[in-house]
């Protein structure tokens, strides 16, 4: 069905073509309850287990406006540098789908809460300013699932599904204006865009933006304009795409395929793409041009929102500290270079990171525990760091119990395997398995004892001085222990008796 | 003593005193719709089951001595279109035929909480677009006064079911009229409250910014208990207003009008306007005058614009409300036999399941609401709101209340406007105004038009949150007239044999 496009090389495009990108992200607040019913928000939840009257659009139901999510959706306008509407109001957005309740959406229209502001992302060396254009806020739609056909849509389904947990979660869309002057570096720039901004959301607190799950989504829009033109291309917009990856290769993608188009004397056509995962490239949906008119209208339920004004200043004044200035003050505090903490981004580990130092461990161990060690367990298992079955905490735990001495590497190793593996907290794991450090003085004596008698002619050597011969000896100690000495004590231990 | 022919307030007082009981009144009610209902059509469902376990158990509670509100045991009929456990909601509609809500209205809940006896669901245009109940899916009701004739609408099946003494307090909507009009040609008391004073959570959307509950009963009084037990804030309607509600009781039981500078709204009367409704409305202010009111003549200017505007704000809303009716989730569904796709079958299902009339007004307000004409048509009609509401704000600067009659002609015989819509929108030409302001109106029984002996109304409007006001002017029209008359005017009624 679909027609194989061809692909203009990325940097060839870029020789003829500058590209404009602008993104529209929708991100599922994590408030308790959703937008307008008291319905809870819980994910994974059986299918239709969380809903009511109104969120299910029953006839004579009403909304009502959800506080914590205007709140919410100010904290996000303010920490973008927007504008925040003294005065605004819903809009019912009109179509028809099976998985819309009402088959509308309430929405904002031409009166959203938040206008006009930007956020800074860095790409390289590069600062690269993005214009936030609106922050709204609307209400999520249901869930489909098309059963049987080829493509997992609608169409050609033998029967759908629709689950109206997700109907009524509040989602606020951030849309940005068009960006232009990026050149080469679109796909970086609207991956970094999306990054910062996921960074940003989850340190405002107002959700937990797991995009795996769906609760933050992006629409990519790109357009190519003949180099120096000083006009802008037809646009695309690109729909659902769901990792950082996508978001960055779905621009890729776009860049490649228009400029072909254009190549070739043809004509973008603006319409609607999907994004395909698997392969990394976009196919037509339903084109723009015959786009559904909405019939936008103010909602009549629902009366307009006035944030009264110290209410903005508090939300304001308890905003937490922005993402860049918190990287800078942790980057200082802990000690890092420039490199080392870019390091410790993409592994994801910067939260896990701080959460073990604050409950107790050094930086050098926090940082040695979570890019080492853990990173490995989460890469074997296919899992984010946050994935991982330990808490910061008893990353912490287990760094104090090797610098007491009570376990050594290789059993601290052991311990964080059993409590990945739901046996209990460290200090549970070290009880029940016994694994702690032999201390015992009269243990180890006799298993140097031991060491010696069996080895005379390496101890004559240590004996004699050649103090790096001892290594047999520890050795040999350690394995009587069962890994579960201290190996610096037992070197100690046995060149004093030698010595 | 026929207990129906008793007022709420009489009711409540024999039960108080324990002179009936619930389930005598109730009875006695249940009896009367079964005696004349096969005539009169005004229930769509009645609830005998569940009325007489609601009486029974307000007996046992007053025999344990608790104190009951003033409604407890009152029977009440509510229009269809309320949401209400255990009966059926159809909005007079096939689409919803069969359909039982999960979950009571604010107005239901309050009623049960109140004690009322909901006897059953009344007849009502189809989603409450209509002027006469002959667009119900199920057939139309009939005027008791003259069994040809229309009941008026929406709310027909209200004001029948309480003409035709079937019960005391009916419940009902206005969104252009649908209360006060149905009122004024069965020659009964109407009442559309200020918009947000009574609660629409659960009442089926018909236009939101303009659906009004209010009571319907045979007395000023009557409607005044049913307003006061109905009304006040409720957090699931965030259109609901936080304030007290309006002191409407005190008001019926005063009925004083010295002192109260009383407004006659020039544009609601002339041309168009049934002789003998003029005649009558022209008695009762000068009726009013000599109870001491100060009677001016204030102009609306814009009045005139209100039936378009309406016709263009009320469509809109309604074909987004409407939307929801589906097929998916509820209510009837055609042509799902495996062959057809959902969008098939969503318009196979409103292409049966949808009235004339519905159609008719979804179309408009779907073309009004399109890219490209909003702000001719939708966003002209909003501005055309505003200026209606300049208009009554210039006008109770000026006055406490507004009259008018409350529509232009009595009751026309059924079938006569069906087939011509226009005429029958002109039927709520004096009440759409105060439904497009949001503010308080009532319609009470001002006389029967000489030429054909039916009821006129009286319109009273009052300012928002004034509603108080409103009750003052009818219940002492109310007093005077039936003084005059030595009996209230429904006593004239012949349609039905007593």
């Amino acid at each position: 069905m679909s027609t194989i496009d061809t692909l203009v090389p990325f940097a060839e495009a870029m020789e003829c073509y500058e590209p404009v990108i602008g993104l529209e992200t929708h991100v599922e607040l994590g408030t308790r309850t959703k937008m307008f019913c008291g319905c809870t928000t819980v994910f994974g939840a059986d299918p239709n287990t969380q809903v009511c009257p109104v969120c299910l659009g029953l006839p004579g139901s009403l909304p009502v406006v959800n506080r914590t999510a205007i709140e919410y959706t100010i904290r996000i306008g303010l920490a973008l540098n927007c504008t925040i509407a003294t005065w605004c109001r819903f809009a019912r957005k009109n179509y028809f789908y099976p998985d819309m309740p009402k088959n509308f959406q309430i929405s904002q229209y031409d009166e959203p809460l938040c206008t006009d502001g930007w956020l800074d992302v860095q790409v390289g060396e590069a600062t690269f300013r993005i214009g936030i254009e609106r922050v709204h806020l609307e209400e999520d739609t249901g869930k489909s699932q098309h059963v049987g056909g080829a493509t997992g849509r609608i169409h050609g389904a033998e029967y759908s599904l629709v689950d109206y947990n997700r109907a009524g979660i509040p989602l606020v869309e951030i849309v940005t204006k068009p960006v232009e002057g990026t050149g080469a570096d679109a796909p970086d720039v609207a991956r970094a865009y999306v990054t910062e901004l996921r960074g940003l959301v989850r340190a405002l607190g107002v959700s937990d933006v797991r995009m795996e799950e769906g609760s933050l989504r992006s629409d990519v829009n790109v357009s190519l304009a003949p180099r120096g033109s000083g006009r802008w291309g037809k646009r695309t917009e690109t729909k659902n795409v769901n990792s950082l990856r996508s978001v960055e290769r779905a621009v890729r993608f776009e860049i490649e395929r228009q400029a072909a188009v254009l190549d070739t004397g043809g004509r973008v056509i603006q319409e609607t793409r999907h994004f395909h995962e698997d392969t990394a490239t976009t196919t037509s949906g339903r084109s723009k041009e015959e786009a559904q008119d909405y019939r936008y209208f103010p909602e009549p339920d629902l009366v307009p929102v006035a944030p009264p004004a110290e209410w903005v200043a508090q939300i304001r004044a308890a905003l937490p500290e922005a993402p860049p200035e918190r990287r800078a003050r942790l980057r200082a505090e802990w000690g890092l270079s420039e490199a080392e903490m870019a390091t410790l981004e993409n592994a994801g580990a910067v939260e896990k990171v701080a959460e073990t130092i604050a409950a107790g461990a050094s930086p050098s161990d926090a940082r040695k525990w979570w890019l080492g060690e853990l990173a490995r367990k989460a890469n074997d298992a296919g899992l984010e760091l946050a994935g991982l079955a330990i808490t910061p905490v008893q990353v912490a735990r287990v760094a104090e119990l090797v610098s007491s001495g009570a376990l050594n590497d290789r059993l601290a190793r052991d311990v964080i395997d059993a409590v990945l593996a739901g046996e209990g907290t460290p200090d549970e794991v070290v009880a029940a398995r016994g694994l702690a450090v032999v201390s015992d003085e009269g243990a180890l004596n006799a298993a140097i004892d031991e060491a010696i008698a069996a080895h005379p002619d390496i101890a004559a050597k240590v004996r004699e001085g050649k103090v790096p011969a001892v290594g047999p000896l520890v050795g040999a100690v350690m394995r009587a222990t069962g890994g579960q000495a201290d190996a610096a004590r037992v070197r100690q231990l046995i060149l004093d008796r030698l010595t | 003593m026929d207990l129906t022919r008793l007022t709420a307030a009489e009711l409540s007082a024999a039960l108080a005193a324990g002179e009936v009981s619930a389930t005598e009144v109730t009875r006695a009610h249940l009896d009367r719709i079964a005696a004349v209902d096969g005539r009169v059509r005004a229930f769509l469902h009645v609830a005998a089951d569940s009325a007489l376990a609601q009486a029974a158990d307000i007996d046992e509670r007053r025999r344990a001595g608790e104190v009951l509100a003033p409604l407890a045991g009152v029977p009440v009929a509510v229009k269809d279109l309320f949401t209400t456990i255990g009966m059926p909601t159809t909005c007079g509609s096939r689409i919803l035929e069969g359909w039982h809500p999960p979950y009571d209205a604010t107005i239901t809940r309050r009623l049960k909480r109140a004690g009322a006896v909901i006897l059953g669901k009344t007849n009502m245009d189809e989603f409450a677009m209509g002027s006469s109940t002959e667009n119900s899916a199920y057939g139309p009701s009939r005027n008791p006064w003259d069994l040809d004739r229309v009941p008026g609408g929406s709310s027909g099946g209200s004001s029948a079911a309480i003409a035709a003494y079937e019960a005391p307090l009916a419940i009902g909507t206005d969104t252009g009229g649908s209360i006060r009009q149905p009122a004024a040609v069965c020659g009964i008391v109407g009442v559309k409250p200020t918009y947000g004073g009574s609660s629409r959570y659960g009442v089926v959307a018909f236009a939101s910014s303009l659906d009004t509950p209010g009571p319907l009963a045979r007395t000023v009084l009557d409607a005044a208990l049913l307003h006061e037990a109905i009304s006040g804030h409720d957090p699931c309607d965030s259109t609901s207003i936080d304030a007290p509600v309006p002191p409407v009781v005190a008001a019926a039981r005063e009925a004083d009008v010295s002192g109260m500078r009383i407004g006659v709204v020039t544009e609601l009367s002339g041309d168009g306007y049934q002789p003998g409704v003029l005649s009558r409305f022209a008695e009762a202010v000068e009726l009013l005058e000599s109870l001491g009111a100060k009677v001016t003549e204030v102009s609306c200017p814009h009045f005139r614009y209100a039936l378009p505007a309406y016709y263009l704000i009320a469509p809109s809303e309604c074909s987004s409300n409407l939307a929801r009716f589906d097929a998916m989730r509820y209510g009837l569904r055609v042509g799902d036999d495996g062959t057809r796709d959902a969008e098939e079958v969503m318009a196979l299902t409103r292409e049966q399941g949808f009235g004339a009339e519905v159609k008719r007004r979804v179309i408009l307000g779907t073309y009004a609401l399109s890219s490209g004409y909003y702000d001719a048509y939708y966003g002209k009609a909003q501005q055309v709101r505003t200026l209606i509401i300049r208009d009554f704000d210039a006008a109770f600067g000026q006055v406490d209340v507004l009259v008018s009659p409350s529509t232009p002609t009595t009751a026309f015989p059924v079938g006569e406007r069906v087939d011509d819509p226009l005429a029958m929108y002109v039927a709520d030409l004096c009440t759409i105004p105060s439904d497009l302001a949001g503010n308080a109106a009532i319609s009470v029984p001002c006389g029967l038009a000489p030429e054909d002996g039916l009821p006129v109304g009286l319109q009273v409007m009052a300012p928002v949150l004034a509603d108080d006001r409103m009750y003052r002017v009818a219940a002492a029209t109310e007093a005077a007239f039936t003084d005059r008359w030595g009996h209230p005017l429904l006593a004239q009624a012949k349609g039905l044999p007593s």
